[in-house]
């Protein structure tokens, strides 16, 4: 990746951070640690790797994105808004009553949204059954999909795990956000996920740990997974909850979090809003 | 597809009816959770091998995958056991399934007491119940060859998720092959003005039939009405013959509470209230024991049915 492209996307992960935490600002209130976790990885598959089409959501062969971990919703709205699948203006309705923008994801209610989630655990099953039908369909789009590391305790995770590797489903390419903190504490205090790539690899997954903050580290390891054409891969990402925002940052809390007015500017102020 | 009454076992005309339907769709898979043997689906397996997945033994998984086929536009016709569909996928349907819209076929066998030696692990008395409460879903329960194969056509035609109880050993058929089934509908397989028995799947229709002759012979002249959709309830129905008989007792296989006679009953006590018996499960769970003996143990027979019929129209 040449520093133009990297410095690129920095800068749209900047606008990504800055439309998200306006959008959860507004409302007051939501889950900001698991959206400032996956902005890296967000912004690298919608700018730098994913062909998808804002003008036709439901493009046949596009690729498709399950965002499993459903609550961090409104880091993929700001990008979805950013590319033109709907208006920016829709940000700004988040969680309201009667919006197109719910705290989970809903694929009947956003352009761009492939699956509907939030009952943790099951986005990835959905993933399975969409590498499936792009097999059936012999289409050569790719699947991704992001779970979450308290997620990851949901067993159905482990089911999809051994189905996608029977099926050898070498289209499908999951991210794991590892930020090591869940709602009540420390993963590793909750219940433990200890080296997870181990697990994925034992499961028969194709398994990477990178810095998931890493522009260079994500589009070395999606080149890598994209080489495996019998088994789907899994990129671990090493990330940090709250990541980028000042009142969230390596906190415990961050999950669902009131957000303050002056949380808010101080958040956009070191974030540089307004700033080229 | 073999001539309908020639069937031994429910679980091949199911199997059969899928064929039937691929044939002409390339988006039918069918998926099974290592049940493909009991559940009859190993047929379609064989017929079309590259659209039957098998999930193993991973029940979420696999309505959560088929979910995903279907976001796809794929149809996907799911089956196990009905105690695991209803009981161990019902997040995973309840949410990835009908809230997300997606045009899932869920399948379960075994119904209520035929689950026979599996004993109360097994024996899915709750599904009705439980899948009654999801929005807009269809429910239904067929009694017979003519019925199942029908329906089936019927749930393929249909957009949108549907729960389908499949009974899967052996077979009746009750129905003429160009008797006709529509989602929502239920059929009057006699007629009657004293009392009507409203019933549905395999077990209880063949018991109310039964009761209804028993009836006859005492002079007590009942409808009987087979209610394969538990939802959409067919109200229209239920009014028309709760006017025309005054009085009305539902038989199923499975809970009372919750289930057909809840259904009829939440209608006719907020429209039209009439007088009621529910043939049903009382609120215990299910054991082993042959069929027969299962029926007893829980009053899921015609003489129950009778007593209940008679003691409404006494009054």
């Amino acid at each position: 990746m040449n520093q133009e492209k990297k410095q690129d996307l920095q800068e749209k992960a900047r606008e990504v951070r800055i439309e998200t935490l306006k959008s959860i600002g507004h409302l007051g209130v939501g889950h900001v640690g698991g959206a400032m976790s996956i902005v890296e990885v967000l912004t690298y598959l919608y700018y730098a790797e994913m062909n998808v089409n804002p003008q036709e959501p439901r493009m046949n062969d596009r690729d498709r994105l399950v965002l499993s971990k459903g609550h961090a919703g409104p880091a993929l709205y700001s990008i979805l808004a950013m590319k033109g699948f709907f208006p920016k203006e829709w940000l700004l309705t988040l969680n309201q009553g009667g919006t197109n923008l719910p705290s989970h994801c809903d694929r009947n209610r956003t352009p761009g949204i492939d699956m509907t989630t939030g009952s943790l655990g099951q986005g990835l099953s959905a993933a399975v059954g969409i590498a499936l039908a792009t097999r059936l369909n012999k289409t050569d789009n790719r699947v991704f999909a992001i779970i979450g590391d308290g997620e990851s305790q949901e067993g159905q995770n482990w089911e999809a795990a051994m189905s996608a590797a029977q099926f050898k489903l070498g289209r499908l390419i999951a991210f794991t956000d590892y930020n090591k903190m869940q709602i009540d504490g420390m993963t590793e205090d909750i219940m433990d996920l200890a080296a997870l790539e181990n697990k994925w690899e034992s499961f028969g997954w194709h398994a990477q740990r990178i810095d998931g903050h890493d522009f260079e580290a994500l589009a070395e390891a999606v080149k890598r997974a994209k080489e495996e054409t019998d088994r789907p891969s899994m990129i671990v990402l090493d990330t940090i909850k709250g990541k980028g925002c000042s009142f969230a940052e390596n906190k415990l809390g961050s999950h669902n979090m009131p957000v303050s007015a002056d949380d808010l500017k101080e958040a956009l102020a070191a974030l540089g809003e307004g700033e080229n | 597809m073999k001539k309908l009454d020639t069937y031994a076992d429910m679980r091949a005309v199911y199997a059969d009816t899928l064929i039937e339907i691929a044939k002409d769709d390339d988006k039918v898979v069918v998926m099974d959770a290592d049940l493909m043997a009991a559940n009859g689906t190993k047929g379609f397996k064989d017929a079309y091998p590259d659209r039957m997945i098998n999930a193993g033994v991973a029940e979420a998984n696999m309505v959560g995958v088929a979910a995903g086929l279907a976001s796809q536009g794929f149809i996907p016709f799911a089956s196990t056991f009905g105690c695991f569909a209803a009981r161990r996928a019902y997040d995973q349907f309840f949410l990835s399934a009908n809230y997300a819209k997606q045009n899932v076929k869920l399948v379960g066998s075994d119904p209520g007491v035929t689950a026979q030696f599996n004993g109360g692990t097994h024996m899915p008395f709750c599904d009705i119940t439980l899948m009654r409460v999801i929005p807009n879903l269809v429910v239904l329960d067929p009694c017979d060859t003519v019925s199942l194969h029908k329906l089936t056509k019927a749930i393929y035609e249909y957009k949108g998720p549907v729960y389908m109880r499949l009974h899967r050993k052996g077979a009746t058929t009750i129905y003429k092959d160009d008797q006709e089934f529509e989602i929502g509908k239920g059929v009057v397989i006699k007629d009657g003005t004293d009392v009507t028995l409203i019933a549905n799947g395999l077990v209880m229709v063949t018991e109310a039939i039964k009761a209804e002759k028993a009836l006859a012979a005492e002079g007590i002249s009942a409808a009987v009405i087979d209610m394969h959709t538990i939802k959409p309830l067919d109200e229209a129905l239920v009014a028309e013959y709760a006017k025309k008989t005054g009085a009305i007792v539902t038989c199923e296989n499975g809970q009372k509470i919750g289930g057909l006679g809840g259904a009829v009953s939440e209608y006719l006590s907020e429209n039209m209230p009439t007088l009621m018996k529910r043939v049903a499960v009382d609120d215990v769970f299910g054991e082993v024991g042959t069929q027969d003996y299962l029926q007893e143990r829980f009053g899921l027979t015609s003489e129950k049915i009778v007593e209940a019929a008679k003691s409404l129209v006494k009054k």
